[in-house]
């Protein structure tokens, strides 16, 4: 059997809305996914930190607030800084779309906005990341 | 779909029948559960003309990037007709950082108005007279410390407070439980939200010092009746704690007001605000002896619900709003906000604010819902479900009664888990089809593009110039004196508002402010519950 996925759902920034982060995290448990959340007001570097202690292969980052163009680059040039370029980073919230494709052009592999199914998260997650 | 097949619930999931009659009614005794408008327990609304007497307020949060961009808001709102203000601030500011703080990185001005000193409370209320307005502010953790900004500018403009006519949300509890914006660990917390019931009690009469609030529990996923019942639960902690404080019920339980949700369930949430004032009319009563009647009203803002805005097919939104709005003014709000259409991407543009003030207005002046009191009082259906949400919400309250109280409580992660568990099965029910959100779910199409507002982090430039120009000019000495004299109030049992005011006017910044608290009280990590 191989070994499931592991995720860690982080939730950046100042904003306590943490209702979106949360059915995130249970929806990828439900479908067999290793979750881990940070809890709120994390650091790009305490995101990163967790993201290499727990070993995952998926960092998913929940904004709300706005301040994502802040903070998505810092996560992403701390995690080419670490080698961890291998690790996929997704972004959810709301993102209006010309961050969303500035974003991605950066690096992020998928921005989901509000509306966006869980199911396809979870399956934009699972085609993304190797069996292992 | 047969309707055989099919689940008649309410959005938050109570089994509606096929029919109501008065069969399901037997239980009813209309004086002791309804009452008639204006009179005890209220359940039919708190005044006798309701309406007619005064509308509602059309209160639209609102506030943006600097304070000198959200005034200019603030001018034309008043200008379009619109009856009340009502202030957001950013999350740094909710939070207690200054612009320039590393924490405020990005964040400043994006969903609310910067205020880092009193110098920028003056600018939020340039030119509109504070004696005139009412003022309502969405401000928890450092709720004391902006009041005592507002109180100060009130003053400037040559205002006695006791003819301030406005409130402060400063609901930590639901923090806590739900919006997870604090500071401060629970006990210093409502420390200070009693220091100001009792501030309040004593220097401003016509003050609200406290919006005891559902909505953002609500936002956060919960039930209609956990919305109720946290929210009153809520209310009789801090009624508790004023009265340890040795306050009077009757000296402040009538400034005590609420805010709740309206969400998209038409008649489950007219039945919410008809038993919430019903449960707290008797809670006041039977609990605490209160024998004032004003005590024993609960009054009410309502927002309509932030979390039923579809970023798909946003005009929609439009129409959804229109309703919430309906239900909260059939519910018998004393002041309302209705959101704007382009609230799923940001912060709303003047347009779109603008058609959710017309909103409000076509429902006052065009539509006759109120002309009446409780137009829908005496409909089965409505008058069962009020029965059945009070019952629902009073078992919740015992419950957290039994656990030792809301603090207990919250540090179980007993309405958390609660929460969690609700909104994750609300959100399963959209995933599968089950519920309906149109223009989501099903009836999609292509979406028609809406102009947004932008902004960028030239507010967080201005705000810290301006900072940096005011550190200058203020005397330093005088800062660190009344910071000093602040933390030894706080770690006393003295009430702390005598000491805010006297930081506010010396120009100590919230963050220096609030850093001095949190040296004191230390700060709040809550432990996740999934």
């Amino acid at each position: 059997m191989s070994r499931p996925i592991r995720v860690l759902v982080a939730k950046p920034g100042l904003d306590g809305h943490d209702r979106g982060a949360k059915i995130i995290a249970r929806a990828l448990r439900d479908a067999g996914m290793e979750v881990i959340y940070t809890g709120l007001r994390q650091t790009p570097d305490m995101i990163v930190n967790a993201a290499l202690q727990e070993d995952v292969q998926v960092i998913g980052l929940s904004i709300l607030s706005g301040a994502h163009n802040a903070i998505v680059p810092r996560v992403l040039e701390l995690l080419r800084e670490k080698g961890m370029t291998d690790v996929m980073l997704v972004v959810g919230g709301i993102i209006p779309d010309e961050d969303a494709e500035s974003l991605k052009q950066q690096g992020v592999a998928a921005v989901f906005q509000p509306g966006a199914s869980l199911d396809s998260i979870v399956t934009f997650i699972r085609s993304g990341v190797p069996v292992v | 779909m047969k309707t055989a097949e099919r689940q008649f619930t309410t959005i938050s999931g109570v089994p509606i029948e096929s029919v109501y009659g008065p069969e399901h009614l037997r239980a009813l005794d209309p004086l002791h559960d309804l009452g008639s408008p204006g009179e005890f327990p209220y359940t039919r609304g708190i005044h006798r003309d309701m309406y007619r007497g005064k509308l509602w307020t059309m209160r639209q949060f609102s506030g943006f990037a600097t304070p000198e961009e959200t005034n200019r808001r603030y001018h034309y709102l008043l200008a379009q007709g619109q009856t009340g203000l009502s202030v957001a601030f950013d999350l740094p500011t909710l939070m207690g950082y200054d612009a320039g703080h590393p924490l405020s990185e990005g964040e400043v001005g994006k969903c609310g108005a910067s205020v880092c000193s009193l110098e920028d409370m003056e600018i939020l209320f340039r030119g509109i007279p504070l004696g005139d307005v009412t003022v309502s502010m969405t401000i928890n953790s450092p709720a004391p410390v902006l009041w005592a900004m507002y109180l100060a500018v009130a003053q400037q403009q040559g205002v006695d407070w006791s003819r301030l006519s406005g409130t402060i949300q400063n609901d930590i509890l639901k923090e806590y439980i739900a919006q997870k914006e604090y500071i401060f660990p629970p006990r210093p917390s409502m420390r200070l939200v009693t220091d100001t019931i009792e501030f309040g009690a004593r220097h401003t009469p016509r003050f609200n010092p406290i919006s005891i609030s559902g909505y953002h529990i609500r936002e956060a996923g919960s039930t209609a009746v956990q919305e109720l019942a946290f929210t009153l639960r809520d209310g009789i902690e801090y009624v508790d704690w004023a009265i340890e404080r040795g306050l009077a019920i009757d000296d402040f339980a009538p400034r005590l007001s609420f805010f709740f949700n309206a969400h998209s369930d038409f008649f489950e949430e007219i039945a919410k605000y008809r038993a919430a004032r019903k449960i707290w009319a008797y809670t006041m009563r039977d609990r605490y002896g209160a024998k004032s009647e004003r005590s024993t009203k609960l009054r009410f803002h309502a927002q309509t619900a932030g979390c039923s805005l579809t970023w798909q097919q946003p005009y929609n939104n439009v129409v959804r709003t229109a309703l919430q709005a309906m239900a909260a003014v059939m519910g018998g709000a004393q002041s309302l906000h209705t959101n704007s259409l382009d609230e799923a991407y940001a912060l709303p543009g003047e347009h779109a604010v603008t058609i959710a003030l017309r909103t409000q207005q076509v429902l006052a002046y065009e539509s006759g819902v109120a002309s009446a009191p409780d137009p829908l009082g005496g409909s089965y259906f409505l008058e069962k479900l009020t029965l059945e949400s009070e019952a629902a919400a009073n078992q919740y309250i015992r419950r957290i009664d039994e656990m030792g109280g809301m603090i207990a409580a919250i540090e179980a992660g007993f309405p958390q888990t609660e929460i969690a568990a609700a909104s994750y099965r609300y959100q399963k029910e959209v995933e599968s089809g089950e519920r309906t959100i149109v223009g989501v779910n099903r009836f999609q199409s292509d979406d028609q593009p809406i102009e947004l507002l932008q902004v960028d982090e030239s507010s967080a430039q201005h705000q810290e110039r301006k900072l940096a120009a005011l550190r200058q000019r203020r005397s330093q000495n005088e800062v660190q004196k009344t910071l000093d004299a602040l933390k030894r109030a706080a770690e006393g049992t003295e009430n702390t508002m005598p000491y805010l005011l006297d930081a506010v006017r010396a120009y100590a910044t919230l963050g220096e402010i609030c850093d001095a608290l949190r040296a004191v009280f230390g700060t709040y990590t809550e432990t996740t519950h999934l």
